[in-house]
């Protein structure tokens, strides 16, 4: 095992800038580490080797004419399979979708391309993004690196096991209801949900349009920063893209890691209280509020009485949007095909590809969503949903009158063990419980770890106002100053 | 259904009133498509005008046309609608191969242009038809089905879908119900499509061709007996030309009456015309209609058009038509009755074309309205689709001012323009009709005649002008009449006075 596998991505860009290692070799050991590990971690669906190298040995020959790169040229990053990548497989986890390779690449990839960054291949996840632990994948889940018996998260599971395995220093994921957080809050990385219109979603295949967000993933913050600032940025293919310049996430996790809060307001959503909560999540949670007051920050609690509808106004608002967004999986253009037998009819081959295509997990959505929307119920589900969201905002304008940040728990339990809320779909909802106001708001929020419970990482969340994606990054930034990053066991 | 027999149009007028409503699809002429940029010339191979937002491809997503959104708001404006200052695009959800994401891009309860009306002359009256909404929306692609006898989805074999029409802009513009409109119904839903396409030509946003399908309309028809509420009404789909406009409505209302008259009751269903046999029939039911599930675009920004911005696309609209043709009636010194009449048949812009290209209005009117209507007529088609074309038109009149050409062998030229053979010049000349009016050629042939008929000559030379008939049918005889009658009977007279 090389030690480049260990640097973080700013270390290992400020070496290939010093030209003390090739962009190849630095490929390659991510490539060796992938193939010793990923066998145990399932993190990778696909590792796009020949295409890895090819860009990396671009990057080198560019740097060798003396060109100017950005400071993650040469770096490795793991994409999430819910981002369209040009020519290389994009499934989504699902079967529906096995074998589609998109005939263009996601906004965000263009610029991870443009900044110089080696994609290693596409992460596994929840089918659609659809999940908290990755286990509702149709290739099969993957394994938290902290322990193998227990999940990573979800739905960007992948992505955040593969940083904790140290088969990449980088990753994309994308961010629904919690789907970069939570993963990261239980592999003790740092996942960071930018404001919704903040990154495009161009070429994020949709689960839910107003709320899916694409973001970064890294070990630290600085690193999650860094890759921020490459995909953020209005994109005109994108109309609910926001056309301002995006925040200085860089400089304010340089700021943040001098460890000074002094004049920052922070507060603690009353609402969230400790009932359902691991004790050792309520311990870390507590020891970070304690960090923070002795870096300088004002520590208040704020109330967000409309907090406690976010979970069934989001299983309403995203089943109800996925249900029409899935809809375009239908045998015709693209992806699986079954029953086409010459004799059934078109409506037979769409309903037999959909009943086979689709895992459980959509299923319950689609017939969720399709349910909210029909006409008669619209008003008392959706429409009422969409109400609730309303006042959930009207929280968070108001809580960030008083206070510069919110903070929370980001996730009321540590990683579980596989199978553990599979039988009960609302056990498994509740590991978004604290994730979940901030997508129905849109602002951004990040997941920093602040230590274990019972050997497995707490992750603290941060939540900001929209557009003041900055703001975040320093408070994580000055946490992680204190409390470090964290290792796990040698896999 | 009751098989009875029909009734007469008289009789269902004596015992029902009509309320008509139509649909009216217009496909905007935009360089590019509403949600990408893919080109929308019509006639493209299949399937080469696409992308991955127009196939719907997964990740893909949408972006606004603003040429398109001005477009809807100046139709909107030409039509004495409210803007709206704040509305939304909806999903249409349903699964439909012609349809890459299997939901429409369309707009619901919040549409871009409500509440207007559009006047239109129906046998010298003034009906006013009240518009309900125009809104915006994407084309589904094209589907052919393959194999089976229908050319339906049932039965066939094989469907293939052509994509280059999905996503291109497409306005709806719907009407308010029209009651009290009687015998005239059919005649007002084919004026107001007619008007509906001469605003939307004038105001430049679509080539509005039926036949091409970039204006299509649907037409709801209802009976009711008089002082009872308003009837159950149909939808008649697949309506593409003027006449058809016409003609489905009168159909509909007669095979509604003969259900009523059997005491039979309408299904609210959508029925198919046939342009054939110029019958409806019954298409699915709307008591199976699907639910849409609409609900507000997520992946589009709410459209907000600038109130001054929209006044100033109001300023500047064109002089339409209506007003136009006001215009016109004055210019061309026309009463209102001779207006109506060319306004009927379709004539306002080929007659104002023939003029602009060198003819005089009578001319102009005198071609259009007599020869190439009833050519139309006869052929079942519309006056523009003729076959000549206003230039043409003029030329041939030309060639009559000058001399060149008789009426009656103007008319002859004219079938060969019909008939493809160019224009009235080239066709002249090649079958040879000009008029003799070489007077060399004509003697020679006077004196043929005088010198077959010495008694008529004698007459004549004894004063009885009125013999020369028998001369000048002989003279026209030879010249197969290309001979101007007129110069040939002062050429006889000429020859035989001294």
């Amino acid at each position: 095992m090389s030690d480049l596998i260990k640097l973080s991505a700013v270390a290992l860009g400020e070496k290939l800038a010093a030209k003390e290692v090739s962009a190849e070799e630095v490929t390659r050991v991510h490539l060796d580490r992938i193939g010793e590990v990923d066998g145990r971690v399932h993190a990778f669906l696909h590792v796009d080797t020949e295409g890895a190298l090819s860009a990396a040995r671009e990057i080198d020959s560019r740097r060798a004419a003396g060109e100017k790169l950005g400071p993650l040229a040469g770096v490795p990053i793991a994409i999430k399979d819910v981002i369209a990548t040009k020519g290389v497989p994009t499934t989504c986890a699902s079967k529906i979708l096995e074998g589609w390779r998109p005939p263009y690449d996601a906004t965000i990839m263009t610029r991870i391309r443009e900044a110089g960054l080696v994609m290693l291949g596409k992460t596994n996840m929840d089918e659609f993004a659809m999940g908290s632990s990755t286990e509702y994948s149709a290739y099969g889940p993957t394994y938290n690196p902290w322990d193998l018996s227990r999940i990573p998260g979800g739905s960007g599971g992948g992505s955040a096991a593969a940083l904790a395995a140290y088969e990449a220093p980088l990753a994309i994921g994308t961010d629904t209801g919690g789907s970069i957080r939570q993963p990261g809050a239980v592999t003790g990385t740092v996942g960071a949900k930018p404001t919704y219109g903040g990154t495009s979603r161009y070429g994020l295949v949709a689960f839910s349009s107003s709320l899916d967000t694409p973001g970064p993933c890294a070990r630290t913050v600085l690193d999650a920063a860094l890759l921020h600032e490459v995909i953020a940025g209005h994109d005109p293919r994108d109309s609910t893209s926001i056309a301002q310049p995006a925040p200085d996430v860089v400089a304010a996790a340089r700021l943040g890691a001098s460890g000074d809060l002094t004049g920052v307001r922070v507060g603690v959503v009353k609402e969230f209280g400790t009932d359902g909560v691991e004790p050792g999540v309520t311990a870390a949670f507590r020891d970070a509020v304690e960090t923070l007051t002795k870096l300088g920050a004002e520590v208040v609690e704020v109330s967000c009485p409309h907090f406690q509808y976010a979970l069934p106004a989001y299983y309403l608002i995203a089943p109800s949007e996925c249900s029409s967004n899935l809809a375009r999986f239908d045998s015709v253009r693209f992806g699986l095909r079954v029953g086409d037998d010459g004799n059934r009819s078109l409506e037979e081959v769409m309903s037999l590809t959909r009943e086979a295509g689709f895992g459980d997990e959509v299923k319950r959505r689609i017939i969720i969503g399709t349910y909210a929307l029909s006409s008669g119920y619209y008003d008392a589900y959706y429409g009422q949903a969409q109400k609730v969201r309303t006042l959930i905002s009207r929280d968070f304008t108001s809580a960030f009158e008083q206070v510069d940040v919110l903070v929370s728990a980001t996730t009321p339990f540590t990683a579980f063990e596989l199978g553990a809320r599979t039988s009960d779909p609302y056990q498994m909802y509740l590991a978004d419980l604290y994730t979940i106001p901030t997508n129905l708001y849109g602002g951004p929020a990040i997941s920093v770890p602040i230590g274990l419970s019972e050997g497995l990482p707490v992750g603290l969340q941060v939540m900001a106002p929209t557009m003041a994606d900055d703001r975040m990054y320093r408070i994580a930034a000055a946490v992680e100053s204190v409390v470090g990053t964290f290792t796990p066991p040698a896999l | 259904m009751s098989t009875s027999v029909l009734p007469t149009y008289d009789e269902v007028i004596s015992r029902y009133e009509p309320v008509i409503g139509l649909e009216t699809h217009v496909e905007l002429g935009t360089a590019t498509k509403m949600f990408c940029g893919c080109p929308t010339v019509f006639g493209a191979e299949p399937n080469t005008q696409v992308c991955p937002v127009c196939l719907g491809l997964p990740g893909s997503l949408p972006v606004a046309n603003k040429a398109a959104i001005e477009a809807t708001i100046r139709i909107g404006l030409a039509l004495n609608c409210s803007i709206a200052t704040w509305c939304r695009f909806a999903r249409k959800n349903y699964f439909y191969p012609d349809m890459p994401k299997n939901f429409q891009i369309s707009q619901y309860d919040e549409p871009l242009c409500t509440d207007g009306y559009l006047d239109v002359e129906v046998n010298g009256e003034t009906v006013r038809i009240g518009i309900e909404r125009v809104h915006l929306e994407e084309d589904t692609g094209k589907t052919l089905h393959v194999g089976g006898a229908t050319g339906r989805i049932h039965g066939a074999t094989e469907s293939l879908v052509d994509y280059n029409r999905a996503g291109i802009p497409l306005v709806e513009i719907v009407t308010k119900p029209v009651p009290g409109i009687g015998a005239m119904a059919p005649e007002v839903a084919k004026a107001y499509v007619a008007e509906l396409r001469d605003v939307i030509r004038t105001l430049g946003v679509s080539d509005v061709r039926m036949e091409q399908g970039s204006m299509r309309c649907d037409v709801n028809t209802s009976l009711n007996r008089p002082g009872e509420e308003w009837g159950t009404r149909t939808e008649t789909k697949n309506v593409n030309s003027l006449r058809s406009v016409e003609r489905a409505v009168r159909s509909e209302m007669l095979r509604q009456a003969s259900v009523l008259d059997a005491g039979g009751t309408i299904t609210q269903e959508t029925r198919h015309f046939h342009e054939d046999t110029g019958d409806t029939t019954s298409g699915r039911s709307k008591e199976t209609a699907t639910d849409y599930r609409y609900f507000p675009e997520p992946d589009l920004a709410p459209l907000a058009p600038d109130p001054q911005w929209v006044e100033r696309l109001k300023a500047a609209l064109p002089e339409l038509p209506r007003v136009h043709r006001a215009r016109l009636r004055t210019e061309w010194n026309l009463s209102e009755l001779d207006m109506q009449s060319i306004l009927n048949a379709g004539a306002v812009e080929l007659i104002e074309q023939t003029v602009a290209a060198g003819a005089s209005p009578e001319a102009a009117r005198k071609w259009w309205l007599g020869e190439l209507s009833r050519r139309a007529n006869a052929e079942g088609v519309e006056l523009e689709s003729v076959g000549a074309t206003p230039a043409q038109v003029a030329q041939l009149q030309t060639l009559v001012d000058g001399g060149k050409l008789t009426d009656k062998l103007a008319r002859q030229v004219l079938e060969g323009v019909l008939a493809g053979e160019g224009d009235p010049e080239a066709i002249m000349a090649a079958r040879g009709l000009e008029v003799v009016s070489d007077t060399g050629a004509l003697t020679a042939a006077i004196d043929e005649a005088i010198a077959a008929h010495p008694d008529v000559a004698e007459k004549i030379r004894g004063g009885n002008q009125a013999a020369a008939g028998v001369l000048i049918g002989a003279v026209m005889k030879t010249t197969k009449g290309a001979a101007d009658a007129k110069t040939v009977r002062e050429l006889v007279l000429a020859r035989l006075a001294g």
